[in-house]
């Protein structure tokens, strides 16, 4: 890593000529809430004036732009003499992402770690992943930010540039040749000891701002032993089996897979859609059998994916605290509540009376 | 003709129309740059907005609109008798639609208001479930064409048609749409079939559900998040009636 500072008007330059030049998603702001707050999305951008750089979250995370919400997989073509014709292609062209969040590049390192680094890499993802440009940008955590909980409110790998503010500058993280040839250009100078202070207390001031914290050192085996938890069946009653949480979330990964004879009867294709495990047909396999049938099972299971994790990322827990299921969710289900209701049930338990083992 | 290793025959089918605007049945004319291979697909035996010959053998019959004159149900229970699949096609024959509206008034109110010295016979609107069985459901308001050339490829090709388990919340957060409620709204989308791409939602109009309920919805949690927010249930109730989708859930509630 190599550590650079620029002023903030030279950055805009830089930014601007990059968004220019290349296909580029940065945060826009793209409504007003009945509150008056202004709603983001990361958006397809062609200047630095587009860009709200002083944006706070973006509603959905920028995940699809890794992974598409839908996207056609392969083609089949039927010929006439019986044979068949697959076309399929991995091509996507060279982009830039800007304004990610430490969360949101977390988030990309954990979807390396499903998609690239496991037994099946996807070359779909790969595709991308490596075309893909990007640019973090700090920012002061919002009141229900829960990043820090889970060591996501900074990052050091996963991205191209990082910038962190300090005032009329930012300090840069560059990560790769890349970035560090195209700002050559932008006049950027070494980091003076004033420099570094100014982040040391940048990254203080982030750390000391966060007012959620959602307990999760344990909570794997925790999730274990409360596998038959009231609570579960409590917060699937809210549950609408809506799916948009995993369609905000920026690690939730799982789709379905469609193939479907064209029109014409010619050929078909495959199509890959984003799912989401709350949805009541998430487990029902042929035959028609459900093996996740009531609400409150499902929500159990996208809590376990989450914070117990999986063997094939290394049961990592994927939830990168953005809490931006927990904002869009219309029945108020939201990560925080849920594993503290969890451990309030158990720890606050009055029914357990065994004595703690003797010390031996 | 012989494709994808099977052979098939093209679909007999009738279109029909009854109470409705026959805005569905001008979907299938819809799309027009793959219309020659949809209709490659199709022998149409009987539907009058796009041929004027009328023939009474068709294995599919495609029912639009829903019944609100004694003349259409001896109609459609001649079409059921001849028709080996009889599929609701559209809100109104899948649920009543915006038409049953008019079976919140006195039916003499509603006929008076609506035709005055041109008094007509008409009755409580139903839907088409009401009168003859039913084999398939296309909803929408109007229905989706994609969604009718998938289901038409399906039959063609012999496998199971299905429509989407997913509401269209899905497809709504798809299209990184605000969430309607955040923008003051109620919207319907968290309980009806998704399919539609949300195009409603897309274009900042909250979605009156006229696909008709998703699959397991959880409809006592919208009412309680509804009144959790302090917003109307009684524009909950209006919105659920439009189409009168949500009767299996509406009906029986104290209002």
């Amino acid at each position: 890593m190599i550590y650079k500072v620029i002023a903030k008007d030279n950055f805009r330059k830089f930014i601007d000529v990059l968004v220019r030049e290349n296909l580029s998603y940065g945060p826009r702001q793209v409504d007003t809430d009945a509150h008056g707050e202004p709603v983001y999305q990361y958006k397809e951008v062609s200047s630095a004036d587009e860009i709200a750089f002083d944006y706070t979250r973006t509603a959905s995370s920028a995940k699809h732009l890794l992974m598409p919400f839908r996207e056609e997989m392969s083609h089949f073509s039927f010929r006439d003499d019986g044979d068949w014709d697959q076309d399929i292609s991995y091509n996507a062209e060279p982009r830039v992402l800007i304004g990610l969040r430490p969360c949101d590049i977390s988030a990309i390192n954990i979807l390396d770690d499903v998609l690239l680094n496991g037994k099946f890499p996807s070359p779909y993802y790969l595709a991308r992943r490596k075309n893909t440009f990007i640019i973090g940008m700090d920012h002061l955590p919002l009141p229900d930010c829960f990043c820090k909980s889970l060591n996501h409110h900074t990052v050091s790998t996963g991205f191209n540039l990082f910038c962190s503010d300090i005032g009329d500058s930012y300090y840069l993280s560059v990560n790769s040749s890349k970035a560090y040839s195209y700002l050559q250009e932008f006049s950027i100078t070494d980091p003076t000891d004033e420099d570094n202070c100014k982040l040391i207390e940048r990254r203080k001031l982030i750390k000391h701002s966060f007012q959620t914290e959602v307990e999760v050192t344990g909570l794997p085996s925790f999730l274990d032993i409360e596998f038959d938890s009231p609570i579960w069946q409590k917060w699937g009653d809210r549950c609408l089996n809506c799916g948009t949480c995993a369609m905000v979330c920026p690690t939730c990964y799982c789709y379905d897979v469609k193939e479907e004879p064209d029109l014409d009867l010619r050929g078909a294709s495959r199509q890959k859609q984003l799912y989401s495990c709350n949805i009541v047909d998430f487990a029902r396999v042929a035959g028609g059998h459900n093996f996740r049938p009531g609400n409150g099972d499902r929500l159990k299971y996208r809590y376990y994916h989450h914070y117990r994790g999986f063997a094939e990322n290394a049961n990592q827990q994927i939830c990168v605290g953005c809490n931006r299921c927990g904002t869009a969710c219309l029945s108020d289900i939201n990560p925080k509540d849920v594993i503290n209701d969890l451990r309030m049930e158990k720890e606050s338990c009055i029914t357990c009376v065994l004595p703690s083992p003797p010390r031996t | 003709m012989q494709h994808l290793g099977f052979s098939h025959q093209k679909l007999r089918i009738g279109s029909f129309d009854f109470t409705c605007c026959e805005g569905c049945q001008l979907q299938l004319a819809n799309r027009e740059s793959n219309l020659p291979d949809f209709l490659n697909l199709l022998d149409i035996r009987n539907f009058r907005e796009i041929s004027s010959e009328r023939h009474d053998d068709y294995d599919i019959a495609l029912v639009e609109g829903s019944i609100s004159r004694p003349d259409e149900i001896e109609r459609l229970q001649d079409i059921r008798k001849r028709a080996t699949v009889l599929i609701a096609y559209g809100s109104c024959a899948c649920f009543g639609g915006v038409n049953s509206l008019k079976n919140r008034f006195p039916i003499e109110e509603a006929i008076e208001e609506v035709y005055g010295d041109h008094k007509v016979e008409t009755m409580p609107v139903r839907k088409i479930s009401d009168i003859v069985k039913v084999d398939f459901s296309i909803p929408g308001c109007p229905v989706s064409k994609k969604e009718v050339e998938r289901i038409v490829v399906a039959v063609a090709t012999g496998s199971v048609p299905s429509l989407p388990a997913w509401p269209v919340c899905v497809e709504c957060k798809q299209n990184q749409n605000t969430c309607l409620f955040d923008l003051g709204e109620i919207c319907l989308g968290s309980i009806t079939m998704g399919g539609c791409d949300a195009v409603c939602t897309t274009g900042k109009t909250p979605c009156l559900g006229c696909r008709g309920p998703a699959e397991g919805i959880n409809y006592p949690a919208l009412r309680q998040l509804v009144s959790e927010r302090g917003m109307s249930l009684d524009e909950l109730d209006e919105k659920l009636r439009f189409y009168n989708c949500f009767t299996t859930f509406t009906d029986g509630e104290e209002h």
